[in-house]
């Protein structure tokens, strides 16, 4: 049995339907993560499922059993807010203390869990401190141990790394990585931030406009990402028109205006003659002089547009003869050769049959 | 920057601290000082001060410095008494305006936000009227005669206890006082209730607390700042209030005001008035120190 059940869930304000018939279920000791844009309804539906909001319809069953009319003192489910929400009249430790305190835990325990707790996070030294005294980081681990002293069933983390600098943000991720693993306790964790819910998940919902648009393992949001959502927003896509040719269960033939024919994996659902795109990720194309000799069938010769150095890799985008952009990424990976393309170069773009996705519209 | 303008800084600092600074000077050191200095000499044959040097040899009546009226309050218990008396008033009209104002005060900072700028005029719309009217307005509805003095004897009688006098008791000196500064207490309880973050109720729920819990343990510590300029809004002035006794309280009602009041107004002994206000003031001093120290840790929750 699913720990967490979400079924056919419904939040409406007003006539606006913030939750649109949302149906989840979180596995035992799972990183379920809900993916998506600002004002998707992700915090709409962590707060019904704390307790602080009810839903319109449908139900959420923990463990099986109904929550309706449990309320959210009671429910076996913590909340890391993103705003920390640590209580400023109380040390750090009384801060941790404070779920134990509530559930009527001897104090001797308490002092030794808290102490425990404060270990695990890197913070033994800074019990006596107050919230305020901290650094954003350390505040962050402090409403992480006192989310998880308890052990609860379930712990909801609310965009937790959003104030965090971008360096401080990875670090984080890490730990609470190996928060997670060490506790086993399931995480139903929300961000708006595409790389995060990729790095950290075991499963990501990726939301949009109330509605879960796909729900899937990291990498095959990312290699198949289902609509142009979706492939839209999990990283960087170059898509084109096409239509389908011939589908087969090996493989999907394609037609894009003005280019030609392309090969592209198969799909279920996808017939001949339907319409849509190709989308496919700047890593998967591989761009070469246009003198090169290229092996790979799916290929095109095309202008650079121009190109993104950042360090690491750089983007060129590529105008097709048909109007087309296409990105394609190449790693720096020879020292001191940062660049190998100019703006106007002729090229050559390509890819493999079996890389890039047929979405239809 | 910052050390840049370290100097323009204690400029600025000097120009904005300096106004109220000569005001206390000029209005509150000063007068003490007078009083010190009043509370030390004679009282003059029709009131007013005798003369610090006397004119004449052959004139009579005293003259110079003295320590009589402190000798005279430390010598009868009757002086203790009255302070007494006007510290438990005080405090027991501090405490009711307390709680009575707590409630309202959260009530207001937790409802809708277009309301509560209504509601906060509501509080101190009474300060529209004089004093003394909405004071003597006490007096009718306390009255023998009034409608409440009768349903309350009323309730009184159907459980065999004998009918009281509401008014001229310490019963309508608390009142009055707990009518008078009510919105002295609500104000800063509302200003320091409406700034919590209403996360950190969420917070508290979501970690197991249950509604007394949430007041308890986030709520209430959090208000203590608000709690205590409430009560030393309230408190002082009680403390040195003479109308609401002199109409509201009986005979034996008196307290330290009214026993200032008197002797400036009454028997006409400037010195030992001065000393009475010399006395009431470094008995606040004292109260303010000690509930300051008191209510270091609640400062604290202000950060
Ligand atoms: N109490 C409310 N009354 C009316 N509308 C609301 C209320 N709470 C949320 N909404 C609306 O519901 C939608 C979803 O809000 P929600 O806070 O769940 O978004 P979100 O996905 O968490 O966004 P963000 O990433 O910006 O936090 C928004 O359009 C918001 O305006
Ligand atoms: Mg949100």
């Amino acid at each position: 049995m699913a720990l967490l059940e979400i079924r056919n869930l419904t939040r409406r304000f007003g006539d606006f339907t913030a939750i649109d018939n949302i149906s989840i279920s979180i596995e035992s000791g799972e990183f379920f993560t809900l993916l998506g844009p600002s004002g998707c309804g992700k915090t709409t539906l962590l707060r019904m499922i704390a307790g602080f909001d009810l839903p319109d319809a449908g139900q959420i069953l923990l463990d099986g059993k109904d929550m309706a009319n449990i309320p959210p003192e009671k429910r076996p489910i913590h909340t890391v807010f993103q705003s920390y929400a640590l209580f400023p009249h109380m040390t750090v430790s009384e801060n941790i203390a404070f779920p134990l305190k509530m559930a009527g835990s001897a104090p001797d325990q308490i002092n030794s869990r808290v102490k425990e707790a404060l270990d695990d996070v890197r913070l033994s030294n800074l019990g006596a401190r107050f919230p305020q005294e901290l650094s954003g980081g350390q505040r962050q681990r402090v409403a992480f141990a006192r989310g998880l002293i308890n052990r609860p069933r379930l712990l909801l983390l609310d965009e937790p790394l959003g104030a965090l600098d971008a360096k401080l943000r990875e670090e984080m991720q890490i730990e609470l990585i190996n928060l997670q693993k060490e506790r086993g306790v399931t995480f139903v964790f929300i961000t708006h931030a595409q790389n995060e819910a990729l790095a950290l998940s075991h499963r990501i919902a990726v939301m949009n406009q109330g509605k879960v648009e796909q729900l899937d393992a990291p990498s095959r949001i990312y290699s198949f990402p289902k609509n142009r959502f979706v492939a839209d927003f999990i990283g960087k896509i170059s898509i084109m028109n096409a239509q389908v040719l011939e589908a087969s269960p090996s493989h999907l033939r394609l037609s894009v205006a003005g280019l030609g024919e392309v090969t592209a994996p198969s799909k279920d659902g996808v017939k001949p003659r339907d319409t849509g795109v190709l989308a496919i990720r700047p890593e998967q194309v591989r761009i070469t002089h246009h003198t090169e000799e290229v092996e790979l069938k799916n290929n095109f010769t095309g202008k650079v547009q121009g190109f993104l150095y950042v360090g690491d890799v750089t983007t060129y985008i590529v105008e097709l003869p048909n109007g087309a952009r296409i990105e394609a990424l190449l790693p720096n990976s020879a020292p001191g050769s940062a660049q190998f393309f100019e703006t106007g170069d002729s090229v050559t773009v390509s890819w493999r049959q079996d890389a890039g996705t047929f979405l239809n519209d | 920057m910052i050390r840049n303008g370290a100097k323009e800084n204690r400029v600025t600092k000097w120009l904005v601290s300096g106004p109220p600074l000569v005001f206390l000077l000029v209005f509150f050191v000063t007068p003490s000082l007078i009083m010190l200095f009043t509370s030390l000499r004679f009282p003059g044959e029709f009131g007013g001060l005798a003369p610090i040097i006397s004119p004449t040899e052959a004139a009579q009546g005293e003259h110079g410095l003295t320590l009589e009226t402190y000798q005279l309050f430390f010598s009868d218990i009757l002086y203790a008494e009255v302070f007494l008396k006007s510290f438990i008033v005080a405090s027991t009209s501090t405490l009711i305006c307390l709680i009575m104002a707590y409630p309202l005060a959260l009530l207001i900072a937790r409802s809708e936000k277009r309301f509560r700028n209504l509601m906060v005029l509501l509080v101190v719309l009474p300060f529209a009227s004089n004093f003394l009217i909405r004071i003597y307005a006490w007096m009718i509805i306390l009255g023998p005669e009034s409608v409440f003095s009768h349903f309350i004897n009323g309730v009184l009688s159907a459980f065999g206890v004998a009918p009281v006098t509401l008014l001229f008791s310490p019963f309508a000196v608390i009142v009055g006082m707990v009518y008078v500064y009510l919105p002295f207490m609500v104000l800063p309880l509302y200003t320091n209730l409406e700034k919590h973050d209403p996360a950190l109720l969420d917070a508290a729920q979501d970690l197991g607390a249950n509604a007394w819990q949430r007041f308890w343990h986030v709520t209430w510590p959090l208000s203590l700042p608000g709690v205590f300029s409430g009560s030393v809004l309230v408190f002082i002035p009680v403390l040195g209030m003479f109308a609401v006794p002199d109409i509201l309280g009986g005979t034996g009602d008196i307290l330290i005001g009214n026993l200032i009041k008197d002797q400036f107004l009454g028997t006409r002994d400037w010195p030992f008035g001065s000393t009475l206000s010399i006395m009431l003031t470094l008995a606040v001093l004292a109260i303010t120190a000690l509930s300051t120290w008191l209510a270091r840790p609640a400062s604290i929750t202000k950060g």
